[in-house]
């Protein structure tokens, strides 16, 4: 395992860890309009990731700083490649998180109903883009020559990047319904909509993935170029997918909530060992010989080692108090207890 | 108007907007950490009501500023490809330095510390609430660390057409990020002092709470003074080390185009004439320019015209010059408010000392100085403002400092894209600072006694009063 391997991974790993914590938040921001019938239900399914989901979206901005610091050439390319894509992304969260703020501000059912909807739609582009962008990884960019992407918009967007996009804002919605589970008593009324919830998105998000993968591999050759062990990945994904719905019916909410979790896990790794495999970070959709490589988009030794010594020390002190942070509010929620001494 | 222009535009703009909320974010979670500490430590309903209420303050902030550095970060790869590609195994890593020790540890525990209130031990959430004032410093530390390194790139060679790190200690302890570290960190205590120096003015004024809204103004002026005197040390040592490293933007700061005299002057107004490479109006104040440049009385600097020839032998053919009126004229205006500021933080300690004489607390009853305190709350924020321009308009053409002109680190982005996206970003940026001075001088005008409807993320607000809050005004849960 080299460094330049090992930082390619825990890029990998920012990712998965960000698609996995807010893509539950973005999941509960998505099913709220769906499930929530009064100002108390609604007020109660942000409380489930009130305290979250702020920690959550920090993963996002590491896997961004952590790219930049050690493959560089790789953010540039990616970052003004899909140029479009992340502006719409920025402004999403730019709007999703104020929302969080402001909304209980105002004591006006205008003000709450505006920023509900910035809420709705701030997690739904994400949640959609994300996956476009995924997807563009492996297929690939515009790259020209000079390793610049010249492609524009509508490179951004193909049948493959759109399935993927799907894909995760359906993972997503599942994602949301099943935390949910863990986070709303179990006689709540909610609760019994979350659960037919997580069933139907569930059963839609089935069908987005087995598309997505099926394009993949006629279309892209993209796990031809798996070994015989990397195989394991999209087919334990499949696997988790499918044990959900068992989970559900038999009221295991731990078990669907670790296999949706699961499934967003294993299909992030899978993206990134079809990448691995073929040593690329960015392939050129212009000439094979344009792609960027994994060795060649890295930053110099110097650079990678002290990153090891700075993500040595702090991932696993972040990693542990997040999860103290989850373990503190821990509390299943029900509407009309948010007081302070009733824990929401 | 080309691609790259409006890049430079979309930088500018999102950074200032940015500052605007992180500079009291980094301020005030310092000063509602001292206050949720002598609230710890005096046990006293008084302190609890100050932290509720400035952390309420705290927190309409807060979010805008972590969702507008998600911009800041990606906009180095969106707009600046070329640059990132350039500088990423340098400048890259204090940015991931700033996540892995700031960011996550801001975000995780001012949830702890906000939600926490009725299950965590006192001391735990007294902790958290430190943790989170240091995570913002360390924050401030190392993008200042990356923006210097651009201003005075150290610790690096050139290889194929990067920039690559030898020495990360030079890197980190490059003179100049530090002392624009205290330069930045003195301004952002001071926005931070001087909002609740206005806050608490406002309500004294009003007659109350004066229990509470005393010490808040006596806390105020004491951080207000430091942060002042921060400012001003550093940025008169910031000036004299641009002189050294930086002798164009040096030069554009007192418009002087031929060589200075000795000993130098001080430019106080000129009227500058760009094309013809002069001013056409000039008043000076002699020997003010010596003081400024080196603290003697008979120095003499170099001026732009004689900087461009060597710049040019230096760096190649090109215009090396600044647009020197906006650098000259935001300098000045920062240096006067700083005055200002610093003149009525000390005026401020100096009326409490002397008013401390008999029963009555003479500083808390002076109308003239509160209202004077109630009115001037933007100025802080205009001094930042006017120094963020006149430190990166001085570095123009160049974006790191001798090594890559802006032009050289721009992305292959169509016109169009950024347009678009530089519309966008601007109609929500204008919002949301409309939205966040509405409401939090809507929330610091509804004071202790007013049981907000506000709530932040489902929690909801601590009564800011003594005891069990009355009727539930808002309907809310």
């Amino acid at each position: 395992m080299t460094l330049v391997n090992l930082w390619f991974w825990l890029i990998a790993v920012c990712f998965t860890l960000y698609f996995f914590l807010e893509g539950f938040d973005f999941g509960v921001d998505l099913l709220r309009p769906l499930l929530a019938r009064t100002e108390a239900e609604e007020r109660a399914l942000t409380g489930t990731i009130g305290p979250f989901w702020d920690g959550n979206e920090v993963w996002v901005i590491a896997a961004a700083g952590v790219m930049f610091s050690t493959f560089p050439v790789w953010y540039g390319a990616l970052f003004s490649g899909m140029y479009p894509i992340f502006v719409a992304i920025l402004l999403a969260l730019l709007l999703r998180g104020v929302a969080f703020e402001y909304r209980n501000q105002v004591d006006k059912q205008v003000w709450r109903n505006a920023w509900d909807w910035a809420s709705f739609f701030g997690s739904l582009v994400p949640s959609f883009l994300w996956g476009v962008v995924m997807a563009k990884l492996i297929e690939g960019l515009a790259l020209d020559g000079d390793r610049r992407a010249v492609g524009g918009l509508g490179d951004n967007f193909s049948l493959f990047s759109v399935v993927g996009g799907l894909g995760t804002l359906l993972l997503f919605m599942l994602h949301g319904a099943t935390f949910l589970l863990l986070r709303l008593h179990t006689d709540t009324v909610l609760y019994v909509r979350a659960r037919k919830a997580a069933l139907l998105w569930g059963a839609l998000a089935t069908v987005a993935i087995l598309a997505f993968v099926w394009l993949g591999y006629v279309g892209k050759g993209l796990f031809t170029s798996f070994g015989v062990l990397p195989w394991v990945f999209p087919v334990i994904s499949a696997v988790t997918l499918a044990s959900i719905w068992l989970a559900l019916t038999r009221h295991w909410d731990r078990m669907a909530f670790a296999m949706s979790g699961a499934t967003i896990v294993f299909s992030t790794i899978t993206i990134f060992i079809s990448l691995f495999t073929r040593q690329q970070v960015l392939p050129s959709t212009l000439d094979p010989a344009f792609s960027l490589t994994i060795d060649g988009s890295a930053s110099e030794h110097y650079t990678l080692v002290l990153m090891t010594w700075v993500g040595g020390i702090f991932l696993p002190l972040i990693i542990g108090y997040q999860i103290w942070n989850y373990y503190v509010f821990r509390e299943r929620i029900r509407p009309h207890e948010g007081g302070l001494d009733h824990g929401y | 108007m080309d691609v790259i222009g409006l890049s430079r535009f979309q930088f500018a703009s999102t950074s200032i907007f940015h500052f605007f909320f992180v500079s009291l974010t980094v301020g005030l979670a310092f000063m509602i950490a001292i206050m949720e500490t002598l609230s710890y430590a005096k046990k006293e309903q008084r302190y609890e009501n100050m932290t509720n209420f400035f952390g309420h303050l705290f927190l309409i902030n807060f979010a805008v500023g972590v969702v507008t550095g998600i911009v800041q970060e990606f906009q180095f790869g969106m707009n600046w490809s070329e640059y990132s590609r350039f500088v990423g195994n340098i400048f890259g890593v204090p940015l991931a330095l700033e996540v892995l020790m700031a960011f996550f540890l801001e975000s995780t525990f001012i949830a702890l510390w906000w939600f926490g209130k009725d299950r965590l031990p006192h001391w735990v959430r007294l902790a958290s609430i430190w943790l989170v004032a240091i995570g913002t410093q360390v924050s401030a530390f190392w993008i200042i660390v990356a923006n210097a390194w651009m201003q005075r790139p150290v610790g690096y060679r050139i290889e194929n057409g990067q920039a690559i790190l030898t020495s990360f200690s030079d890197v980190v302890f490059n003179p100049k990020a530090w002392i624009y570290f205290f330069h930045v960190q003195g301004s952002a205590w001071t926005v931070a002092a001087f909002l609740v120096l206005c806050v608490a003015a406002y309500h004294l004024l009003r007659r109350h709470h004066v229990e509470i809204f005393g010490p808040a103004l006596k806390l105020g002026l004491v951080v207000g003074a430091v942060g002042t005197l921060f400012s001003a040390l550093s940025g008169h040592t910031a000036a004299q080390t641009a002189r050294e490293d930086q002798p164009m933007k040096f030069a554009a700061m007192e418009a002087q185009w031929e060589d200075s005299e000795a000993p130098a002057p001080w430019s106080a107004i000129a009227v500058i004439d760009q094309e013809g490479q002069r001013n056409t109006f000039n008043i000076e104040i002699p020997f003010l320019g010596s003081v400024l440049a080196d603290n003697s009385l008979n120095s003499s600097y170099e001026g732009m015209i004689r900087l461009q020839e060597e710049y040019q032998q230096q760096y190649g053919p090109g215009d090396y010059i600044p647009p020197v009126a906006p650098v000259y004229y935001s300098f000045r205006l920062m240096v006067g408010i700083g005055m200002v500021l610093l003149a009525t933080a000390f005026g401020g300690l100096a009326l409490w000392w002397w008013g401390r004489k008999g029963r009555k607390d003479r500083l808390l009853t002076n109308r003239l100085f509160l209202r004077w305190l109630v009115w001037i709350v933007p100025l802080p924020w205009l001094a930042n403002f006017f120094g963020w321009i006149t430190t990166e308009m001085g570095r123009q053409p160049f974006m790191v400092y001798g090594l890559l002109r802006v032009d050289q680190g721009v992305s292959p982005n169509s016109f169009t894209e950024v347009l678009v996206g530089l519309i966008g970003l601007w109609a929500i940026y204008l919002a949301l600072i409309g939205l966040d001075i509405y409401l939090l001088s809507v929330t610091a005008r509804a004071g202790i006694d007013h049981k907000p409807s506000a709530e932040i993320v489902a929690a909801p607000a601590p009564s800011y009063s003594e005891g069990p809050s009355d009727s539930d005004r808002s309907g809310s849960l």
